[in-house]
């Protein structure tokens, strides 16, 4: 089989417009692991033991099994669990399953962006009277998450590269759409090149920002005195 | 020294016939096994000024974190300005504390760390503001004005707008004490508040604390190493060993004229 650039360029159009299923989902699932994860990050701090072996087990479980057999679960396999089974469209089914599986990591970046706060944050807080909620908003989480910024845009590129997964129960991304001019036309490999090219061109960018974001960050973060200090305001 | 020796006798006999403002009553705290205090009865006057002496690990700082709600007791009681700090009333029987009750006594008490623990993310301004306006619901504009007001007067009305980490060492610990300040607590708590400064910034953070004491209304306990100091400003010493109080009176009672061994070894410790 030989390369054809007519075909390529044929292609190209009409694999394209699954773009906007393949970034749709990756945001949708992006969005729902990002308020799903502070929801672990929430239990694993309650003190009770039971409920903390339970919720880490649980997380456990979920890190350790494939997104794929998790996909195949929600959409094939919960319709028919009696009582609570429910059918879900494709997409929901992949925002559910993909979501829940990054969730798991997403709490871990948030836990470990709280627990890098140092404890006298806490105890000044305490001393101050903040309320609860006031600790949460006005003290730990203005420190805990900036840090945490990169780690947490990593994963939105690994979630992208990982979106073309709901193709197989049927979400219609660039990735079906090669898949069907592919067979249509019996050219894979144009089809699965423009598919790979697309990704490229968009996680590759992608990554360079979050890793100038990263730098930016730090520097924010740790030597916001250097900075001020190098503009003249001198102590 | 003889003048504030004199100054700080006669403020001690007006507080004399008004009550406590702190009051413990056997207090017992152990963490697991160990036994950090047991059985701590110590009233504390408004105004007046409590030194904490004693060797590291005597309960010393955990006595006024206590205080502070930082720990909670194991047993005993600590009353503030007749509150039962970690009990509260309800339906004719004490329980413990929950969160509301134990912000309304809190709300008493500010409180200066060793290691200063300034908000990294905010101005110094920013730091001595905040507490006031979401805490004590006091309009920003007051809240400024104040706070700007008590830089200046630990000295670093020049340096608002600047981030912590900017500061000196002395410097945060004028700043953290500018922001409990602001709160206007009936007692302030210092726990071993020059022990991380350099030995050249330690007077500057030692003269503040002077000037603060020397204002008088507020009920003053310093956790400290600095003996000459707690001779100097407080009206009472009180040394803790093993979790007890040892020995306590005035500071030329304790620090000079007292023939408890435990003392006078920790003592020479600090002389030599």
């Amino acid at each position: 089989m030989n390369w054809k650039w007519d075909m390529f360029f044929e292609a190209f159009p009409i694999i394209l417009e699954g773009i906007g299923v393949t970034i749709g989902l990756t945001f949708a699932c992006y969005l729902f692991a990002l308020l799903f994860g502070f929801v672990w990050t929430l239990l694993r701090r309650i003190k009770f033991k039971p409920v903390n072996w339970l919720v880490t087990w649980i997380m456990e479980f979920i890190r350790s099994t494939p997104p794929l057999v998790q996909l195949f679960f929600i959409f094939y396999a919960w319709p028919m669990v009696p009582g609570i089974g429910v059918t879900l469209s494709p997409f929901t089914s992949a925002i559910l399953g993909l979501g829940i599986h990054f969730s798991t990591y997403i709490g871990e970046v948030y836990r470990s962006g709280i627990e890098g706060v140092e404890k006298g944050q806490w105890e000044a807080s305490t001393a101050l009277n903040f309320s609860t909620t006031q600790k949460w908003t006005k003290i730990i989480l203005p420190q805990a998450i900036p840090p945490t910024i990169p780690m947490l845009g990593n994963y939105l590129i690994i979630m992208f590269k990982e979106v073309p997964l709901a193709s197989t129960i049927g979400v219609v991304g660039i990735l079906s759409l090669a898949e069907t001019y592919g067979a249509n036309n019996f050219r894979y490999l144009e089809a699965y090149t423009i598919v790979a090219i697309i990704f490229l061109v968009l996680s590759y960018p992608s990554a360079i920002l979050i890793n100038k974001l990263e730098k930016k960050m730090n520097r924010r973060f740790h030597k916001k005195a250097a900075l001020q200090e190098s503009k003249g305001a001198v102590i | 020294m003889t003048e504030s020796v004199k100054e700080k006798s006669h403020q001690h006999q007006t507080n004399h016939d008004t009550k406590p403002i702190v009051e413990y009553n056997n207090v017992h705290k152990s963490f697991g096994d160990v036994n950090v205090l047991n059985g701590i009865n110590l009233d504390i006057m408004p105004g007046e000024k409590v030194a904490l002496i004693g060797p590291s690990g005597s309960g010393k700082t955990t006595i006024i974190r206590m205080l502070m709600t930082l720990e909670q007791p194991t047993s005993g009681e600590i009353i503030v300005d007749g509150q039962n700090l970690w009990h509260m009333e309800k339906n004719g029987k004490l329980v413990p504390a929950n969160e509301k009750h134990l912000r309304e006594v809190r709300g008493n008490i500010g409180m200066v760390f060793q290691h200063f623990n300034l908000f990294p993310h905010m101005t110094i301004l920013q730091n001595c503001m905040t507490a006031p306006i979401h805490v004590q619901k006091e309009d920003k504009e007051s809240a400024k004005k104040r706070s700007i007001e008590m830089l200046e007067k630990v000295g670093l009305g020049d340096k608002i707008d600047n981030y912590p980490s900017q500061l000196s060492g002395g410097q945060k610990q004028r700043v953290a004490m500018a922001r409990a300040l602001v709160m206007r607590p009936k007692i302030m708590l210092f726990d071993e508040v020059t022990s991380a400064l350099d030995p050249e910034l330690v007077g500057e953070v030692l003269e503040v604390i002077r000037d603060i004491a020397r204002e008088g209304e507020m009920a003053m306990v310093l956790v400290t190493h600095e003996m000459d100091f707690a001779l100097d400003i407080a009206d009472r010493v009180i040394f803790l060993d093993n979790g007890v109080i040892a020995e306590q009176g005035s500071p030329t009672e304790v620090l000079e004229k007292s023939d408890n061994e435990r003392l006078q070894q920790f003592l020479h410790r600090f002389r030599n």
